[in-house]
């Protein structure tokens, strides 16, 4: 699988520490998605490690409820959701460090703690305007 | 950013998998944010720099 390549984090030691649930919301598509099911594959893996993280499966094509919803544009996509949804989403497949930054957002979702400082939190709380930030990432 | 508030949306995207949003945002290298459409942020930066400029997208 694409994550063991230099897998520099203990996932299973970080997600053993959730205390609250996520979902994972997957979106594929049938056809012309070759990265959906290694994509798939590593969701799947990530939810083995905490009783706590369960996945949702939807169609990027079929599902366009789920697809409104939560504003999907590609696949392969995952939203990380906790009590509600917070707006994460990763598109493509998460290996290597993008598998560090999902389970870092799972973990943030999880706790409900940013990691931001006061003085951060306070300005971005103030925000009534939409913003969508999108970041360009490679594996390596 | 995205924890914080209901308004905002993050999202992580895998640039080898979608040429096409490269090319649309003229990413040349990573880490590349883009915010808005119209605000790009290159590479990693403190975290008080990253938020005023993401604010800057709605100023």
């Amino acid at each position: 699988m694409h994550a063991d390549a230099g897998e520099p984090v203990d996932l299973e030691a970080e997600l053993a520490n959730i205390t609250a649930p996520v979902t994972l919301v997957f979106f594929t598509q049938t056809f012309g998605c070759e990265t959906c099911l290694p994509a798939r594959q590593i969701v799947d893996r990530v939810a083995s490690l905490s009783d706590q993280i369960s996945v949702e499966e939807f169609n990027l094509v079929l599902d366009t409820d789920q697809v409104e919803a939560y504003g999907i544009q590609r696949a392969p996509a995952i939203a990380v959701v906790g009590e509600a949804d917070t707006g994460i989403r990763f598109y493509g497949v998460p290996d290597g460090h993008e598998l560090v930054s999902l389970v870092e957002s799972i973990l943030l979702v999880a706790s409900g703690n940013s990691g931001l400082s006061d003085e951060s939190q306070a300005l971005i709380a103030a925000v009534e305007q939409p913003i969508d930030i999108q970041v360009f990432v490679t594996p390596t | 950013m995205a924890l914080v508030s209901p308004h905002i949306t993050a999202s992580a995207v895998a640039a080898v998998e979608y040429p096409d949003l490269v090319r649309q945002y003229r990413v040349t290298g990573v880490p590349k944010t883009v915010v808005n459409d119209r605000i790009e942020i290159l590479g990693a930066v403190p975290e008080a720099s990253f938020i005023s400029q993401v604010l800057e997208s709605v100023a």
